[in-house]
């Protein structure tokens, strides 16, 4: 179980190596890519920061309650941060188990979770020479801690 | 009571907003995370921040009420958007 920020690009199939094991009968994989558009903007690029250690330590959380939820043992995420090109992987998750529903069980739970809890940001660089930075909670309410307590989440909400 | 200068860090939009990637505010002792949010706000240029940030506390996630003691890292956070 690892959780890694890291400044280069990330290298799926070692991520796949790190959980291989002959106990295990299924690997999930998910790769989130730079994708071309946005909100019906043409993207250019995305640049990526984070509050490093708190997103590994919060990255660590949730691969923790996967492990509890799901019962893998083998799991491992990169989150990527700097300046990334279309196409260029953000983030991997390697997720194993004996069998295929928990493995991907939680691959989607980590990727969920990371998404509303990691302390990630992402800034688009639009064709027009603009940039942006991407608040994806919109009308959330802000109360000073997230709508429900990590861990207090019913069935990790996906918005997918 | 003397009040403790808190350095609290700033991340990606709000970091723009203020200008700055750590700003230095001064709390009496036993202060609470709405405290620390009243203080940042009387700050020129903090009303570019909604009216209730999230706040981390030593990388933890942190409600209104919890009391601040010196030492502790303290970080306003920008609606998060990795993957």
């Amino acid at each position: 179980m690892r959780a890694t920020i890291v400044e280069r690009p990330i290298d799926a199939a070692a991520l796949l190596a790190e959980v291989a094991s002959p106990a295990h009968g299924a690997t999930a994989l998910f790769v989130g890519t730079v994708r071309d558009v946005n909100d019906g903007r043409a993207v250019t690029g995305i640049e990526y920061s984070a509050y490093a250690a708190m997103a590994e330590k919060e990255m660590r959380s949730i691969l923790e309650e996967a492990a509890v939820r799901f019962g893998v043992t083998a799991a491992v995420v990169e989150h990527r941060v700097g300046a990334l090109a279309l196409g260029e992987a953000s983030v991997v998750i390697a997720t194993a188990h004996a069998h295929r529903g928990p493995a991907l069980d939680a691959n989607r739970y980590l990727i969920e979770q990371l998404k509303q809890r990691v302390p990630v940001w992402k800034r688009e660089l639009y064709t027009d020479g603009t940039r942006e930075w991407v608040d994806p909670s919109g009308a959330r309410a802000m109360a000073g801690a997230p709508a429900s307590a990590p861990g207090a989440r019913p069935g990790g909400a996906s918005h997918a | 009571m003397v009040p403790v200068v808190t350095r609290v860090l700033l991340f990606a939009s709000y970091a723009d907003a203020l200008g700055t990637s750590a700003i230095d505010v001064a709390l009496p002792e036993r202060a609470t995370v709405a405290d620390l949010l009243a203080e940042v706000r009387a700050l020129a240029a903090a009303h570019a921040l909604p009216p209730a940030p999230l706040v981390a506390v030593n990388q933890e996630y942190a409600a209104l009420d919890v009391v601040l003691r010196e030492g502790d890292e303290i970080a306003i956070i920008p609606p998060v958007a990795g993957g």
